[in-house]
């Protein structure tokens, strides 16, 4: 009966070679929107262009080549991935490489590794895997257990420190949970618990920079020329984009460089500056668009495990706009968490794609699934 | 074998849990797209005039542009002040790669000395971040062509092309003219009090001293502006308007360069000063004070050892001796007092002394001696002197006698309406007003009451009594025109478009007298003095090809005992009596009018730098008397 409900839909070739449509077209479509601003937002530099597209050919073949592994693979090496990420973040805690402040690399002698980035997959896997193997809504206990599995690896990486990453983590797996069906009862509880951990995060945990982002988040124009100066600027430059935009290759915060970060984290100023608002609510209908597609494929997935794992990567990429732009727009302090797919560079770009090939896998996989 | 464990697993359920719990996340992100959005619609929509104002404010800067500094012309064409371009080594530190490096290199490359980096890194501290400081002032060509070569490798360094001004007569104007300077603390605070720091936002220097600075209104012109876009580092992508500046007036002074330059020439490297003044105007011909210095070194910053002689000199070079040297003015004033005298009826044109060389008051030994010990002598060879005589044969005697019978009130209320002692009201700063004695001047002065003997001495021009070769020049003017008087003034008018327009001459309060018959008795002893058998200046003026009448003057700086000769040998250098010399020409229709003041160069030196002056001034004009005429044989420029 499912069988022939799913007929209609046919294997098209797209689905012989595990891509979903809608998915690859709302992804394109942000990557070229992602070139094009970068080229304005770093001086007409084809150089960035070329290293970005290459970026983007590589991210695409890891999503490609995710997309073939059967979800089944996924869920027996769910464990594996999860222990060996772990042993890597305490690894790099003991002996990793140090830049930009933070240790967040792993030298593997032919190339720099950031194993936070491993865990962006591996938590949501590894808290789908442990919750699905039970009867859902899970219970309490294994709540508490999945929130052990969330919380070890979070806390690692806000140690290295990398809040925007942690905080991406705990959100993927803190997804899978709420999507496993987490009683409300226990969301309140945590949330009381977490409002409770913010004073233990801001006097133990964050760093002096940290605070200071924060605190400059809550009185930008207390330091305009110093820690406001981002933002300010950010917010000039948006709010002087108006309707319309200054059109591409005109905005004058970004082709003048008083916007800081332009083509990196404050990709998304240089956007509303040029595009204006117009350009603002059709970028965020093309997110809105990947999220629902993601969305789709998670209700439309045949197992709890890939339901929880497919909801939990796209409901991640979505705080990751609504971060980047509450940042770049004065609603959220600065965390470094790039625009997702616009931005320019980011060793995130590979895992991301990676979560979409996951995606696409549950989304192209179901019959394979259905015949075992 | 996974599903095995969980076979009892409610799917339906689980589906349905999971739906309803993806429609929360879907609403929830929604909302928060919502969010998103409206923060966005806020700053784009709502308060999107304020961030463009922002914005521009980021990108637009309103540039000045300095407007080009009027030229100075003599009342010939001849150009006094130009101005030049100059290139100038200009390094941006925040710009350069390494500063330390840049200008290690620099100062290989141009030969930099150690000064011109410490004055850099001292200039540095002060000056705002991303402004240019000056490591160089003046390029001269060789080195703007080395560096422009090299440029590539000096980011943050450029040569910076600027006018400055120029004065090609060096220091043979530099009192009168005066000299432009960079702007200091002093000067940015005169002009913020003036409200006209945005007029100077762009110019580098301002007129310190003389016409330059006198003038500095007219001379200045107005600020323009250039309104450019910028990057974040300040640097300009390009122009969006242009305001351009309104240059500031040419300047036409009534100044002759030439015989600016005999005078130069007649002081011949001693102490003292030059006034020549158009009597018919009030306009000043020259104005020399000797010695003086290049005013070119000031205008690209004088080096402090250069400044620190000039201050030292024993010759105190700085001091404008024409406005500002305060000389007693000895028997140049017997002409006014002669005139005084008559109009109060305490002498007749014909009344007469006796000279027995010297004058003692009564119940006092004390005598003012004559400077001749024996006095002086009429035509007929006796010691009976009228005014004329006094005037002639410069006799003190006569002096002192009227000196005191007119008594100190009378003569200070008069010759202060000469002038003396206060200023003349010429278009220069520096100027002093000298002294005009008078009771009240003592008592306020000296803490002393104004004695008998006071007076006597004040009848020949000395004791407290002092003015200025300018003050005198008036006056002469003044006795000249029979009474009108005028402000000197330099500045003759202004050039537009290659044609003077000349300004009207400021007159003053005229001098009265009761009988405009002692004007003549006066100007005739004047006369007399230049031309007649017995006057003190007849040898240097024999032979000019003009008629002038004048009057010498001797001041003794060394007060010699009772009873005592004066001699001259004896006499420390700096002690020696000043030589003073006034005039005017021609006699019948005065014209020309000079003062002389010779420092310490002895009895008489005076008039010959007058005659050489006059003999210039009228070089061209028809012989008047008929006689050989001695070719002066300086050609105008």
């Amino acid at each position: 009966m499912l069988r022939d409900k799913l007929k209609p839909n046919g294997p098209t070739l797209l689905n012989r070679i595990h891509i979903d449509g809608w998915l690859l077209a709302a992804l394109m479509l942000l990557m070229a929107v992602g070139l094009i601003t970068i080229y304005a937002a770093g001086g007409k530099d084809l150089g960035l262009i070329q290293r970005q597209t290459i970026r983007l050919g590589v991210a695409m073949l890891a999503m490609f080549v995710v997309a073939q592994v059967p979800i089944m693979l996924f869920r027996r090496v769910s464990i594996y991935f999860y222990v060996v990420g772990l042993a890597m973040l305490v690894a790099v805690l003991l002996v990793g490489t140090v830049g930009k402040g933070a240790q967040r690399w792993l030298d593997l002698g032919f190339m720099q590794f950031q194993p936070s980035e491993v865990m962006k997959l591996a938590v949501p896997m590894m808290v789908a895997w442990y919750i699905s193997r039970f009867t859902l809504p899970p219970k309490t206990l294994h709540i508490f257990a999945g929130f052990i599995l969330v919380i070890a690896p979070t806390l690692l990486i806000a140690k290295q420190p990398d809040l925007g990453t942690s905080l991406l983590i705990a959100s993927s797996g803190f997804f899978a949970l709420f999507l496993a069906g987490m009683s409300w009862k226990l969301i309140s509880i945590i949330g009381v618990l977490g409002s409770g951990f913010a004073p233990v995060l801001w006097f133990f945990l964050m760093r002096d920079y940290q605070k200071q982002r924060v605190l400059t988040f809550l009185n930008p124009e207390s330091d305009p020329l110093g820690s406001g100066y981002h933002i300010i600027q950010s917010k000039i430059a948006i709010g002087s984009g108006g309707i319309e935009g200054k059109g591409w290759l005109q905005g004058t915060q970004s082709q003048l460089e008083f916007l800081p970060e332009r083509h990196t984290d404050f990709i998304f100023a240089v956007f509303s500056e040029e595009f204006g608002f117009y350009g603002v609510i059709g970028l965020l209908l093309i997110y809105a668009a990947i999220v629902a597609r993601g969305m789709i494929i998670a209700v439309r997935a045949q197992d709890a495990y890939s339901k929880i794992l497919a909801g939990s990567i796209t409901l991640t990429f979505f705080v990751y706009v609504f971060v980047n732009m509450g940042m770049v727009s004065g609603i959220l302090p600065v965390v470094g968490v790039p625009l997702p797919l616009v931005s320019y560079g980011g060793t995130s770009m590979v895992t991301l794609l990676a979560g979409f090939g996951i995606l696409m896998s549950i989304s192209t996989q179901k019959r394979l699934l259905l015949r075992q | 074998m996974v599903f095995k464990r969980i076979s009892i697993r409610d799917h339906t359920a689980e589906a349905n849990l999971f739906a309803r719990r993806t429609l929360i996340a879907l609403l929830v992100i929604a909302t928060m797209i919502f969010i998103l959005l409206s923060n966005l619609y806020y700053l784009q929509i709502e308060r999107h005039e304020v961030y463009q104002t922002r914005s521009n404010g980021n990108r637009i800067k309103v540039l000045p542009v300095a407007p080009n500094r009027g030229l100075i012309y003599d009342r010939n064409g001849v150009v006094l002040a130009e101005n030049r371009p100059v290139y100038s080594l200009q390094v941006i530190p925040e710009e350069t790669d390494n500063l330390d490096n840049t200008l290690e290199e620099l100062v290989t490359l141009l030969d930099i000395t150690e000064e011109e980096v410490a004055d850099f890194r001292k200039e540095f501290k002060s000056t705002r971040r991303f402004k240019p400081v000056t490591l160089r002032n003046q390029l001269n060509e060789q080195e703007v062509a080395l560096f422009s070569a090299n440029q590539h490798k000096f980011n943050g360094v450029s040569v910076e092309a600027r006018l400055t001004r120029h004065y090609p007569y060096a220091d043979s104007l530099t009192h009168m003219l005066g000299y432009v300077a960079k702007i200091n603390k002093r000067d940015l605070q005169k002009l913020t009090e003036a409200s006209l720091e945005d007029n100077y936002a762009a110019t580098y220097d301002i007129g310190k001293l003389g016409i330059e600075k006198y003038h500095e209104s007219l001379l200045h012109g107005q600020v323009g502006y250039q309104e450019v876009e910028v990057n974040s580092q300040g640097r300009v992508i390009r122009t969006l308007s242009f305001t351009p500046p309104v240059p500031g007036q040419d300047l036409v002074l009534n100044i002759d360069v030439n015989l600016q330059m005999i005078a130069q020439q007649a002081l011949d490297g001693r102490r003292g000063a030059v006034v020549v003044m158009d009597s018919r105007d009030g306009g000043i011909l020259s104005l020399y004070s000797n010695p003086s210095y290049d005013p070119n070194l000031f205008v690209n910053g004088i080096s402090g050892k250069d400044y620190s002689a000039l201050l030292q000199s024993k010759d105190r070079p700085l001091i404008n001796r024409a406005t500002q040297g305060q000389y007693p003015p000895a028997s140049t004033i017997k002409p006014h007092m002669a005139l005084l005298a008559l109009d109060e009826e305490i002498i007749k044109p014909d009344s007469t002394i006796r000279d027995y060389g010297s004058f003692q008051l009564r119940n006092s030994s004390h005598k003012w001696r004559d400077w001749r010990p024996y006095g002086h002598r009429n035509k007929d060879d006796k010691n009976i002197i009228n005014v004329t005589d006094a005037i002639e044969q410069s006799c003190d005697v006569f002096f002192y006698d009227a000196a005191y019978k007119l008594g100190i009130d009378r003569i200070s209320d008069k010759m202060f309406e000469f002038g003396f002692g206060d200023y003349t009201g010429i278009d220069l700063y520096e100027e002093s007003a000298a002294i005009m004695p008078s009771r009240g001047w003592k008592r306020a002065n000296k803490n002393l009451p104004w004695y008998p003997g006071d007076t006597v001495i004040i009848g020949i021009g000395q004791s407290y009594w002092t003015t200025t070769p300018l003050q005198l020049a008036q006056s002469v003017a003044t006795i000249a025109n029979k009474g009108i008087r005028r402000v000197p003034q330099i500045i003759r008018g202004n050039m537009i478009e290659g044609r003077q327009l000349v300004f009207e001459p400021k007159e003053l309060r005229p001098v009265e007298v009761k009988n405009p018959e002692h004007w003549d008795v006066v100007l005739d002893a004047m006369y007399g003095v230049v031309n007649r058998e017995k006057g003190t200046a007849l040898n240097v003026f024999k032979d000019a090809n003009y008629i002038s009448a004048g009057k010498t003057g001797t001041a003794q700086l060394f007060q010699i005992a009772q009873d005592e000769k004066y001699d001259k040998e004896n006499v420390a250098d700096r002690l020696r009596d000043n030589a003073m010399y006034v005039g005017y020409a021609p006699y019948d229709n005065p014209e020309l009018v000079i003062a002389v003041a010779l420092e310490n160069a002895g009895s008489g030196a005076a008039t010959p730098v007058a005659r050489q002056v006059m003999d210039y001034y009228f070089r061209d004009k028809p012989t008047l008397i008929a006689q050989d005429k001695e070719s002066t044989n300086l050609a105008a420029r």
